[in-house]
């Protein structure tokens, strides 16, 4: 919770200065954030590559479990390309990215933000992934708040496929809580795969 | 593009070989301090386009019609997997 404050925090806090337009015109307009990017990105990957538990986990799954993110994948990128016939501002593959968020908001809304400007430009890129940090901000709340209503109309799994990237964090606490301490290991497992495959998904429909 | 994947693959593999070094084991932190610094730029860049600040409204109501898709699509595939896998093997233990 206090991790989504600072992060919720230092985007509010960028967008009050940009808005005052009190910075540096480098800052605003630079390619800062592009290299930051790549920095983030080459970080994100030596943490995955470095995991300990990669190797473990990886022989440790049984193809039941892999059912649950395929689930949780399925379901939320069939239902964003049903949404993308509603909002027209947005393409098919554009509402595909958004949804690969899977309520890593943060890491979504950058990499969104940074991967559409050379063919949106900078003004719809930045729509964009103000749209992502949004809608993956409510996903994870809509988790947090909705689990136990998750839990009786859809069984036991839902909450987990709800948390997308998050079970395993922030929402590994209600998810245990209404849907029974049993599938902690599920949860964990869930968070851990749709994590990894956040930045493949985006980027790929980045690229579409 | 490719080269923002290919340098998620160098690190996998950068990380993957060295993976006995100490060090990587707190890679969480510089990467949470460096996903702040990027909230906080692309922060700079949608407060200074006024085109965006005054469609927040707008923007956010697809943010949510795409939260809610996405999370709606999950359930019912959880409903799904759920109901075909995992209750049918707890009953059979019973």
């Amino acid at each position: 919770m206090k991790g989504s404050l600072i992060i919720v925090g230092c985007f509010l806090l960028g967008a009050l200065l940009g808005w005052l337009d009190l910075l540096p015109a480098w800052l605003v307009q630079g390619d800062v954030s592009m290299y930051v990017l790549y920095a983030l990105m080459l970080q994100v990957g030596i943490g995955i590559g470095s995991d300990a538990k990669l190797g473990q986990i990886l022989r440790s799954i049984r193809p039941r479990l892999l059912l649950v993110p395929l689930a949780t994948i399925t379901g939320t990128l069939l239902f964003s390309a049903l949404i993308s016939f509603v909002i027209e501002r947005w393409s098919l593959a554009e509402c595909l990215a958004v949804g690969s968020g899977f309520a890593y908001y943060s890491l979504s809304s950058i990499l969104i933000s940074q991967l559409k400007e050379p063919t949106l430009g900078v003004q719809m890129a930045s729509e964009l992934g103000t749209v992502a940090l949004m809608a993956n901000i409510f996903r994870e709340m809509f988790t947090l708040l909705g689990a136990p209503l998750f839990v009786r109309c859809f069984g036991r799994l839902a909450p987990i496929c709800a948390g997308g990237a998050t079970t395993m964090d922030t929402t590994l606490p209600v998810i245990t809580r209404y849907a029974g301490n049993d599938l902690v290991f599920i949860s964990i497992l869930h968070g851990i795969l749709v994590d990894f495959s956040v930045p493949f998904l985006v980027s790929f429909f980045c690229q579409l | 593009m490719f080269t923002v994947i290919s340098i998620l693959f160098t690190g996998v593999f950068i990380g993957y070989i060295t993976r006995r070094f100490p060090f990587w084991a707190k890679i969480n932190r510089p990467i949470t301090y460096t996903i702040y610094l990027l909230l906080f730029l692309l922060g700079i860049s949608v407060g200074h386009n006024p085109q965006i600040m005054d469609n927040l409204g707008t923007l956010g109501l697809q943010a949510f019609l795409l939260a809610a898709a996405g999370t709606l699509g999950s359930l019912c595939f959880a409903w799904l997997v759920y109901r075909l896998f995992f209750q049918r093997k707890k009953g059979a233990e019973e």
